[in-house]
């Protein structure tokens, strides 16, 4: 009798179900990738039930967009005019640890984390014989783990940059089981190290997986990315490793496309040349209100036709401050070309950061094609957003040069010319004749800005929390200030550490 | 020398009571009233006799009267009032009001609320001590937030259990209405019993701790057919409107503060947009049932029909209703069968009630209509004013009028209860009884929503797969519901005289199953395109949930004083994990009849004197998800895939889950006197009452890494509410020209949340809620431990000497030099601390006059219409448009650049309030059509008026924050009643 109050879901199905097809692991692993681009089950937006992070607006919850408000928000390449509640304490530099934006990229990272590791554990020897994949559909399960564990480990390294010491969970943590550990800084820095070391040899050759899809490449633009950092997380500097890694990349076939501005297009999927990895969006199939969209939209307002921007209408809130502005000589009618503002009817001076025409805006990101026609829908974005790009690489095999990591000067030189000749269109006005770190630290904004990058940069530079670089708005004042030195690590989120009592928070908080 | 005596019998609003005896006393004759209430008692003797004229329920009058002739007499019955012999609906079966020893109080129609009610529980709307009422708006048809004791639960319902002639009812909405509760005919109900207390309640186990609601419909009654037809018009008007600036007042605002750029946008039309919205609603109210009995078989067959128009333009509802009730007995009585079926179909019109926002929005210096054809002739915001044919401004203010008339959301709704319940005596052991019961809730709800392509609202559109713009929408929705129930229960009752006891047990077994089919449709463009990638992925879902129970009852009466009631539930719920779905609730309860003692018998003025005392444990299940105590993969939507290569793939995404979850657990102590003074013309009661929620069901953050989903509903919290009830009632004038009834009642009530994790943690701030309009994802409330539930979470706002808000100031509480998150405080809560009803009724001969009123005490308000359309920034906007503002911007000042200016303490303000329900005066003209029927006229004014230092339109707000809410509105009601 009491068997019929065992009822299942109509549409609903169990892990043994999902696994039990070489379709169902794809589609299962898609979902490891696909919670990069997407904010739940419901495109571009559903409920409670639909959504992935709970507790914050589930547009707002989109990893790209909210990696970029902790990334660009407290630098001098951005500010937003909205008022949700929490967003401005970015460029105030006043956050607290139950901030819901620092809260929603917290659990965003974790839970991509937890997908990866569920998927490691359900794709295991014992599992995949049990379920009878074998053979070439066995083959392809363990290249899909190899790549599960990079995206762990890319999302470890945000953790790293952005909370130092999150708490550390792997495949061999069970789900419900005890509550994860908290791992330091520096053992989480060796764990990323080692993991992505393990995972090249499981791991595409360069350039040869699907499109969206990592391979060897991105493993290695990912470490050259972290040794850079290294002397931040570890107070060890890996810059000989940072000089490997980059040139690795470098040496595996990329090449610039040609234009600087139509890098960030509807169909940017055609830039594959110097993408070496991409989170996807499509205008039909993966809609958001967060990554491509939201670069496309948030950014647009005033007298900008949304039209030029392939969106239905822009939603008024980001703009740029005039210290980034002036790393442009000339300004935003520089000769280079990777300075797209858009300036009319917009000050170059903020007075009320609430007003959209207050600071200039920028227009790097367009959702039209690059031959400039209309996109899917003017509503969700095509455009893809590179996570690693052949030109990071440059610079960071520059700037580890430049900082005594071993590499060869002049081919640095050579390479930050390649992005000079092509910012600038010529093959001499621009070109520098020698590198200093401080010129490196402009050019990768100059470059990469609204990529994801400064405030890691800044702090690379001692310059993020010091009074010895201001902007306008800089810690809540006017003119710029320094605040408080914790606060180049951000607090790890009141719910965890409530949840988690092995968690500690970060000093300061 | 014979004569005759013939007269009328009447009842306390002079309805002729039929059926009521009257007999000379010391002899047999005598004489029954027929259904005009009129009798006749023939060939008696002259001379001097006392009559006694009876009715249950009623005062027995005794008169004396002298026959000489054709003797005329006419009488009229009161009340036994509160009557003792007074019977109440209990959870499986009836009790005498005598004996009751939990806290039960039991609403009949001649106390329900009068005018257009038109969904049953605003019948008992500030009647009830203990229990508030409150309308969720002023739409048709609108449903009504229901709190016995203020509720038990945090994040899960609050709602309690609603029972309908023994069918509990699922608290689930319905596709298509407004309220499943509105599909219900007020007018059939007879009786409402609000099971207030654990001992009373938990009898329905695990979804009784937020109370239940017994509702009984009306039934046959022995006799001749009685035709009853009742009619009502009403016109229904918004008491007043948003206090917004008038044209002239926003002309001068941006002339003052604005850009030359923004004083050019300024237009010359003055325009009341508010105005424009609203309409005087018309609603007529039809019903007539029969009821009788041919022989054996007493019935009751019912219809009505309401058409209800709405104050805010498109917005109506029409109901055609229907019920049957036939109550037959065979085998000499030893068999009554009892059924049930009532059904409703509801056809209802939803405006776009985003005009009400606009409307409050909208800049009054521009004119309703553009003059050209675009949009459908609305004005609205273009990009470049100077082509008309230009886009749009995105995000702008929509056309209030534009966004009402140009959407057409309509939806047809049926809905069927009903159930067959036979109970047999046993023909060996009359004590013994065997019932079952068999019901059925079906309904089935359909609708449609369609926008036109000229629509602004729907300008945007989406582009097919040629890259051609589809604009309007013309989109379908459908569900079916299905609950099933089998009851079955052998009850027991003796009278053991030899011990002076007596002893009433019920035992049962209940399986009940809630089923719900939503279908899934795709997005559709006016011309029928559907837009691409939203075809779903599967065509329907079917949610489902069962419980199979087992219960029983025993009642043990000792000397007619004391009583004992015990009860047991064992529910099991598919809901939980098959190790821990089963869960044992049970409740005993004391109750002496002080009065019954010799040292108050003597006292002749006290007529009542009842000590009762209870204590039970109750559950909850309600409010969370049907199946995730494991995790389950759900595939994505056709618009949520991710690309690989130049193939898109639909997801597997595994959902959170919570393997230990169980019902929440009230345990609650209930103790409480009752007493009667004078012959019981003033009775009243008081309760005390403490409870525990423990196991709550609250949504808490999970340690990162060990669940898909951050946010879990887990079993983790306690909350305890302590209480006072006081409910009073008094005859103050009872004569045969004149009655006047009083009743007052009084509720006090505090809830404190003591623990919400699993170990303490101070530094735990406690879970936001209460989502507010303005920013994204903004909350204006928390869940704290130490807390009332709902606080509201905020800034404390600095004023300046001129004791203006000073725009952006605030106090830094924890002084560490920065105003941030930490600085927030618990200030206030939505949940009042004390509510009162007042009720009175008139009668003086054929004239009848009465009143209800509802007050609230301690309830605070978010003024959102004020935070979010109070500042500078409303008006000078992001976007590029001129808005208007409430008038709280001359009187605050504030810019709205500040984002924690939406959470200052400023906007939080005080809501206590008497509001005035109900006034009503009746005339009752008696026979009309020769001698026989009976017509009694009305007339009331409801929603008459309302005090309060609140600063928005309407104080009375559920969740505490008002945020243009479809105002309540003021309906003045003539009313005709006819019986034949």
């Amino acid at each position: 009798c009491t068997k019929k109050l065992d009822l299942l879901p109509t549409n609903d199905v169990t892990a043994s179900q999902v696994y039990s097809t070489p379709e169902g692991y794809k589609q299962a692993f898609a979902k490891v990738y696909g919670a990069f681009a997407l904010t739940g089950n419901k495109g571009p937006a559903g409920d409670d039930g639909t959504k992935d992070i709970q507790g914050i607006d589930e547009g707002t919850s989109d990893f790209f967009r909210l990696y970029w408000c902790a990334e660009e928000l407290p630098t001098d390449e951005a500010v937003v005019g909205w008022g949700d509640v929490g967003l401005p304490d970015f460029h105030n530099m006043s956050w607290s640890s139950s901030n819901t934006f620092l809260t929603g990229l917290y659990y965003r990272c974790m839970y991509q984390i937890t997908l990866a590791n569920d998927f490691i554990r359900q794709s295991s020897d014992a599992n995949l014989s049990s379920r009878g994949i074998k053979g070439t559909d066995a083959d392809k399960v363990h290249q899909y783990v190899a790549e599960a564990r990079f995206l762990r480990a890319y999302q470890y390294s945000i953790l790293m940059d952005l909370f130092a010491a999150p708490p550390f969970v792997t495949e061999n943590d069970p789900l419900g089981g005890p509550l994860p550990k908290q791992i330091s800084r520096k053992d989480l820095f060796a764990y990323i190290e080692s993991e992505l070391k393990a995972i090249d040899a499981g791991l595409v050759d360069a350039r040869g997986n699907e499109y969206g899809r990592a391979d060897k490449a991105a493993a290695w633009a990912l470490l050259a990315r972290i040794y850079l950092n290294a002397e931040v997380y570890t107070g060890t500097a890996h810059y000989p490793d940072a000089v490997t890694y980059s040139k690795k990349v470098i040496d595996a076939g990329y090449s610039l496309v040609t234009d600087y501005t139509k890098l960030m297009r509807a169909d940017n999927n055609l830039n594959k040349n110097e993408f070496i990895l991409t989170i996807n969006y499509d205008g039909l199939h993966t809609q958001s209100y967060g990554g491509a969209t939201f670069m496309t939209h948030a950014p647009v307002g005033g007298s900008m036709p949304a039209a030029d921007y392939g969106i239905a209408g822009g939603w008024a809130g980001l703009r740029t401050t005039k210290a980034f502005v002036n790393l442009f000589p000339g300004g935003a009618s520089s000769a280079d070309k990777r300075a797209q503002f858009y300036t009319d009817g917009q000050n170059i001076d903020i007075n009320t950061i609430s007003t959209f025409t207050d600071g200039y805006a920028i227009s790097k990101f367009k959702d039209v094609k690059i031959d400039g026609g209309a996109p899917q829908s003017l509503d969700y974005a095509d455009m893809d957003l590179p996570i690693f790009r052949l030109a990071e690489q440059y610079l960071i095999y520059a700037e580890a040069t430049t900082r005594g990591g071993g590499g060869d000067a002049a081919l640095a030189l050579s390479y930050v010319n390649k992005l000079r000749a092509r910012a600038y269109q010529s093959a001499t006005t621009g070109q520098l004749t020698a590198l200093t770190t401080d010129l490196l630290l402009d050019e990768r904004g100059r470059e990469l800005y609204w990529e994801g990058f400064r405030r890691t940069d800044l702090i690379r530079y001692k310059k993020f929390v010091e009074d010895t670089y201001l902007w306008p708005f800089k810690g809540g004042s006017k003119d710029g200030k320094g605040v408080e030195s914790f606060r180049t690590v951000y607090p790890l989120p009141s719910a965890d550490v409530t949840a988690n009592p092995n968690l500690k928070q970060n000093t300061g908080y | 020398q014979t004569g005759s005596i013939k007269g009328k019998v009447s009842d306390e609003t002079n309805l002729p009571l039929p059926g009521a005896t009257v007999t000379i006393d010391g002899t047999t004759i005598g004489s029954t009233t027929d259904p005009n209430g009129n009798y006749a008692i023939n060939n008696v003797k002259a001379g001097t006799y006392t009559l006694s004229v009876k009715f249950i329920g009623y005062i027995t009058i005794k008169k004396s009267v002298t026959v000489s002739g054709a003797t005329i007499e006419n009488f009229s019955l009161l009340p036994e009032s509160k009557s003792l012999s007074e019977v109440v609906v209990i959870g499986y079966g009836t009790q005498r009001k005598k004996d009751l020893s939990g806290a039960i109080t039991n609403v009949t129609a001649k106390d329900f609320q009068k005018g257009v009610i038109t969904t049953p529980e605003q019948l008992i709307a500030g009647k009830v001590a203990g229990v508030s009422v409150i309308s969720n708006s002023g739409a048709p048809g609108a449903g009504s937030t229901i709190r016995i004791r203020g509720g038990a639960s945090l994040s899960a319902s609050n709602d309690p259990l609603i029972v309908i002639d023994g069918v509990p009812i699922s608290n689930a909405s319905i596709s298509g209405a407004a309220n499943p509760l509105s599909l219900i005919n007020p007018n059939d109900i007879e009786s409402f019993s609000v099971l207030k207390d654990a001992s009373a309640a938990a009898i329905y186990g695990n979804r009784a701790s937020n109370g239940v609601i017994l509702i009984t419909t009306k039934k046959g009654k022995s006799g001749k057919p009685v035709i009853d037809f009742s009619s009502q018009v009403s016109a229904s008007k918004i008491p007043k409107e948003a206090s917004v600036l008038s044209a002239d007042q926003i002309r001068d605002y941006v002339k003052a503060n604005g850009t030359a750029a923004q004083i050019a946008q300024l237009g010359t039309a003055s325009t009341d947009w508010q105005k424009q919205i609203y309409q005087t609603g018309i609603t007529t109210d039809n019903n007539i049932s029969v009821s009788g009995a041919t022989k054996h078989l007493p019935y009751r067959v019912s219809a009505g029909y309401l058409d209800q128009d709405g104050v805010l333009k498109t917005s109506s509802m029409q109901r055609i209703t229907g019920a049957i009730n036939l109550s037959p007995s065979f085998f000499t009585d030893h068999l009554k069968v009892n059924l049930n079926a009532k059904g409703a179909q509801v056809k209802q019109r939803f405006a776009n009630e985003g005009a009400i926002g606009s409307a409050v929005s909208f800049d009054p210096t521009k004119p309703v209509y553009s003059g050209n054809s675009r949009f459908g002739g609305y004005w609205q915001w273009l990009n470049n004013p100077a082509q008309p044919g230009g886009p749009l401004k995105d995000l702008a203010t929509l056309n209030p009028l534009g966004l009402l008339e140009q959407q057409d959301n309509r939806s047809t709704v049926y809905r069927s209860i009903g159930n067959l319940q036979l109970d047999y005596k046993f023909h060996f052991l009359p004590e013994l009884h065997a019932n079952v019961n068999l019901g059925y809730d079906v309904s089935k709800g359909t609708g449609h929503n369609i926008i036109p392509d000229s629509a602004a609202s729907n300008y945007k559109g989406f582009l097919d797969t040629k890259g051609v713009t589809h604009r309007g929408l013309n989109n379908q929705y459908k569900q079916t519901q299905s609950n099933t129930i089998f009851e079955g229960y052998l009850s027991y009752a003796k009278d053991l005289k030899s011990i002076a006891s007596h002893i009433d047990a019920v035992a049962g077994y209940s399986y009940q199953d809630f089923s719900i089919t939503n279908y899934n449709f795709g997005n559709f463009a006016h011309d029928g395109t559907e837009q691409p990638g939203t075809q779903p992925v599967y065509p329907y879902d079917k949610p489902e949930n069962r419980l199979i129970s087992v219960y029983g009852r025993l009642n043990y009466v000792f000397e007619d004083k004391y009583i004992l009631t015990g009860t047991v539930r064992r529910d099991g719920s598919s809901k939980f994990n098959p190790n821990q779905r089963f869960g044992t609730f049970p409740s005993v309860a004391f109750a002496w009849k002080l009065k019954e003692e010799s040292m108050f018998k003597g006292i002749t003025a006290l007529s009542d004197l009842k000590l009762r005392a209870g204590y039970g444990i109750t559950g909850q299940q309600d409010g969370i998800g049907n199946y995730d105590v494991i995790s389950f993969y759900n595939l994505s939507t056709n618009t949520a895939q991710y690309q690989f290569g130049d193939s898109f793939y639909n997801l597997y995404r595994p959902g959170g889950y919570y393997a230990l979850r169980t019902w929440e657990q009230t345990a609650a102590t209930n103790v409480a006197i009752d007493f009667g003074f004078l012959d019981n013309r003033i009775t009243g009661t008081v309760d005390y009452y403490h409870r525990k929620t423990s196991k709550l069901l609250n949504k808490i953050p999970q340690p990162a890494g060990t669940n898909f989903s951050n946010y879990i509903v887990a079993n983790i919290g306690d909350l305890t509410s302590n209480g006072l009830e006081l409910n009073l009632s008094a005859d103050v004038i009872r004569t045969s020209d004149i009655t006047w009834n009083v009743n007052l009642n009084a509720t006090y009530n505090t809830n404190k949340i003591t623990k919400l994790t699993l170990a303490p943690d101070p530094s735990y701030p406690g879970a936001p809620t209460g989502g507010i309009s303005g920013g994204t994802g903004n909350t204006i409330q928390i869940n704290s431990v130490g807390y009332s539930r709902n606080s509201f979470y905020v800034y404390q706002q600095v004023y300046g000497t001129d004791g203006k808000p000073l725009d952006g100031v605030y106090v830094d509480r924890n002084k560490d030099g920065i105003v941030n998150e930490n600085d927030l405080y618990r200030y206030k809560s939505s949940d009042p601390k004390g509510y009162f009803g007042l009720s009175s009724n008139l009668n003086y001969k054929k004239w009848s006059a009465g009143f209800v009123a509802r007050a609230s005490v301690g309830n605070y308000v978010y003024n959102n219409v004020f935070s979010s359309s109070g500042t500078q920034l409303s008006v000078f906007n992001g976007i590029g448009i001129l808005n208007n503002a409430s008038t709280n911007l001359l009187e605050s000042g504030m810019t709205g650049s500040f984002d924690k200016s939406r959470l200052s303490d400023y906007y939080i303000q005080n809501a206590s309030f008497i509001r005035m329900d109900n006034v009503n005066v009746g005339y009752n003209f008696g026979k009309v059509f020769h001698n026989t029927g009976n017509l009694r006229l009305s007339a009331n004014v409801q929603n008459v008026f309302v005090i309060t230092k609140y600063k928005g339109l309407d104080p009375e707000v559920n969740t505490g924050i008002d945020n243009n809410l479809y105002p309540r509105p003021r309906t003045y009601v003539l009313g005709l009643n006819l019986s034949l």
